[in-house]
């Protein structure tokens, strides 16, 4: 699990192009979205639900289905546990 | 000074002049279909115009071999039905531009040009990216209708058509121009539809735009063109007025529209302002209305906040054009001139059920001889960039 | 020409270095000199995203509202650009070419529409007034300063942003290269930025007095440029052709940006009491007469 969330931070740092952040600054359990957490925004969440998709075999057909996966590295790395199928 | 339309052309997937366009939505024929313009595994329904480009130029008697982008044959068929249609005998001593509007420039030829470049930069035929760049349809339509003046091209995604025709306004008011040929020109291409469909927003039933259940767009492709005069260059009895436009950005976010619609309320109000007509005297809203939850919801409560609970009769008519993107506000403004001449509100098909934080019901169905003398016809786009017009019946 | 007088109360501009002799043959590739974007476009969050020409657009809008030195916004902000945001068109391309239309990020298409620039200077200054973008080659930024005027006459504003930005990537130039476009000229980009105003700034010492377009293949001749003055009472501008501004900038659509940086530049150090800026791009010919204020 703790590979996981490493790998996705380094994942959202280089396709969100996370400029001067390293893995260590984000915490597991802050917010991805909204400004009290790493402000990221919908076009983001599109970028992410790609990432899914990619290194992972998961498919999200609507953005709205992401709302609480995409809430934190954490949720984002138990739900990808549960559904990857690679 | 008062600004006259004289002239209108029209092309989209529901037909080709305005005639053709009333009996489709007279019937509530939409325009939507499968992709047949190029090969995708995108399985999603679109609004072509029914014509190829073979078609299209042996119509306008533009010789085979010519290469013309898609956006340039399509804006040069509207804009010649647009300019015939307002007679100008001459344009001897008359000051006449053209201010066209497109998305994507030749984006369909360039689709053809880069693959094989990419692969080797010694490939791909020259003639099918020189028409890349945005200006190129205006400059053609120029050169097809002998247009030998200023011409300029606005580009703000949805709304570049609506821009088009309110610089047009202005500088009539101004006494730069006499006559302006303005609207604006998209093609369907491979770009266009994987980048709507890359922001998820592309719906894969038709459109239902002001509905609870609506999930997306469809998108379509045409041209929208108008004729503007001023009052002493008119020749002829025009078919409206000009008499508000206004242009606001949402300053919300790149593709977003604001949660209460401030751009598109702004640009609402601002254009009734600048025609000295208050929310009450509106008598029909060509809305945006692309279908996409997020864009009818911000519209709805644009309309709200501005109209109250005196909200006129509105509708989309994208369910049966498609959105057309750079086309839209010239395609809608021919139909809002229509609606003032006929009296017509057009249905928004695939209406059900209302957005439930605002209520609004659009008009579902078909009629002529209301009691129409003023329509607003908005434009909103990415970027934040909204535009609103308002076009009036001719004082008898 | 115009109703109201329009004054030029600061300019920016990014562009290949002019102090340096440029190696003056043709086909060369002049590249802009990137400021330190950190500093003029902090916010972190709006900058990642961001690609060249969209931090170069910006920043010269930005660093031309510092040097206004006020703290207001601008009524309206309009850009030009004759190719726009070539590298994020090309981006998205090769992405769905790559991935067989699956796969698509949005980052790239969303930053590839003509009006990104324009409306993410809006974004970050949380203006609501009136915003457009001019896509007609050489007319692009004739096209912008034209409407400021009418924005100005109208009464709607009395400051207005304008400016125009285009880049060089290497498929442009590769592309240009086949058009044979280098052998007589060099590549070149930048982005350049306006602020016009109604009134005169105390720092400021041009004014916009009128803009002609003239479309035709052939460039206007001498005698054209006269009767313009002429009509203008300007019989004394000094006439600033292309080629003295694009030695520096290089060819590209909205070079005239550049030039009429430039221009501003020379009334001011050679205290010059007019100028008569050419441009020729294409079939598009535009001039711009300027005067001190």
């Amino acid at each position: 699990m703790e590979q996981l969330k490493q790998e996705l931070k380094e994942a959202l740092i280089e396709t969100l192009n996370l400029e001067d952040m390293t893995p260590e600054e984000i915490d597991n359990a802050a917010p991805l979205f909204g400004d009290e957490g790493l402000g990221l925004d919908s076009i983001d969440a599109l970028e992410i639900i790609l990432i899914l998709e990619r290194n992972y075999g998961i498919r999200i057909e609507k953005p709205s289905e992401g709302k609480e996966i995409f809430y934190s590295v954490d949720t984002l790395a138990q739900f990808i546990t549960a559904n990857r199928t690679k | 000074m008062k600004v006259f339309i004289t002239g209108i052309g029209a092309i989209s997937g529901i037909g080709q002049g305005g005639e053709e366009h009333l009996a489709s939505f007279r019937s509530g024929q939409h325009g939507l279909g499968k992709i047949t313009l190029f090969p995708t595994r995108h399985d999603v329904p679109v609004s072509e115009v029914k014509a190829t480009n073979d078609n299209l130029k042996e119509r306008l008697g533009i010789p085979r071999q010519q290469t013309l982008s898609r956006t340039a044959l399509l804006g040069i068929t509207a804009a010649q039905e647009a300019w015939q249609d307002a007679a100008i005998a001459t344009t001897n001593g008359l000051r006449v531009g053209l201010i066209s509007a497109n998305s994507t420039g030749g984006m369909d030829l360039s689709e053809q040009f880069y693959p094989l470049f990419r692969e080797d930069n010694s490939r791909g035929r020259l003639h099918h990216v020189a028409s890349h760049d945005a200006a190129d349809s205006t400059e053609r339509i120029a050169s097809y209708l002998g247009l030998t003046g200023f011409r300029t091209t606005i580009s703000t995604a949805c709304s570049s058509a609506a821009n088009a025709l309110m610089l047009g306004a202005r500088m009539i008011r101004q006494g730069l121009l006499d006559v302006v040929i303005a609207g604006g020109t998209d093609a369907l291409c491979k770009f266009t539809l994987n980048g709507f469909s890359s922001l998820m927003i592309v719906d894969r039933e038709p459109c239902r735009p002001f509905d609870a259940s609506r999930a997306g767009l469809n998108l379509g492709e045409g041209a929208g063109y108008v004729v503007l005069q001023s009052e002493k260059s008119l020749h002829k009895s025009p078919y409206a007025e000009l008499c508000g436009f206004a242009n606001s950005n949402d300053a919300y976010h790149q593709t977003a529209s604001s949660p209460d619609g401030t751009g598109a309320w702004l640009a609402m109000k601002n254009a009734l302002e600048i025609a000295g007509i208050s929310p009450e005297e509106v008598d029909y809203i060509n809305a945006h209305g692309t279908g996409t939850p997020n864009n009818d919801a911000s519209e709805s409560q644009a309309i709200y906040r501005l109209f109250g609970d005196r909200i006129p009769p509105f509708s989309s008519t994208k369910a049966f054009t498609g959105h057309t993107l750079g086309a839209a506000g010239g395609l809608e403004a021919v139909f809002s001139v229509l609606a003032i001449q006929r009296g017509i509100y057009y249905p928004n098909l695939n209406f059900t059920t209302p957005i439930e934080e605002t209520g609004l019901m659009p008009v579902t169905s078909y009629s002529e001889q209301n009691p129409i003398r003023t329509v607003v016809s908005n434009s909103f786009g990415f970027g934040g960039n909204n535009t609103s017009l308002v076009f009036r019946q001719i004082n008898r | 020409m115009f109703e109201k007088a329009v004054y030029i109360n600061s300019i920016a501009s990014i562009h290949p270095p002019v102090s340096e002799p440029a190696d003056r043959i043709p086909g060369t590739r002049l590249k802009a000199e990137e400021p330190d974007y950190k500093q003029l476009i902090p916010n972190a969050g709006a900058r990642r995203r961001m690609s060249r020409i969209i931090r170069m657009g910006v920043a010269a809008a930005t660093r031309c509202l510092q040097e206004a030195g006020e703290a207001w916004q601008p009524d309206a902000i309009l850009t030009a650009t004759g190719l726009g945001c070539l590298e994020d068109t090309e981006k998205f391309m090769n992405s769905f070419l790559d991935n067989d239309e699956g796969l698509l990020a949005p980052t790239a298409f969303i930053q590839s529409t003509f009006n990104t620039i324009g409306g993410q200077i809006a974004l970050l200054l949380g203006n609501h007034g009136y915003n457009n973008t001019y896509v007609h080659r050489g007319f692009s930024l004739e096209s912008a300063l034209l409407d400021a005027a009418l924005l100005l006459a109208e009464g709607k504003a009395s400051r207005v942003l304008a400016g125009s930005i285009d880049e060089l990537t290497d498929t442009l130039y590769a592309i240009l290269a086949r058009f044979g476009c280098w052998k007589n000229a060099m590549a070149g980009e930048g982005a350049a930025f306006f602020l016009l105003s109604d009134q005169p700034s105390a720092a400021s010492a041009v004014q916009l007095q009128a803009i002609d377009m003239i479309s035709s293949p052939e460039k206007p001749g001498e005698a054209y440029l006269h009767a313009f003055l002429k009509r203008y009472h300007a019989e004394e501008a000094t006439i600033l052709y292309p080629e003295e501004y694009k030695q520096y900038s290089g060819e590209y659509p909205t070079a005239m940006g550049f030039g009429l940086w430039y221009a501003c530049h020379q009334m001011k150090e050679k205290g010059l009491p007019a100028i008569l800026l050419c441009n020729s791009f294409l079939d598009n010919h535009s001039l711009i007469l300027l005067k001190q204020a």
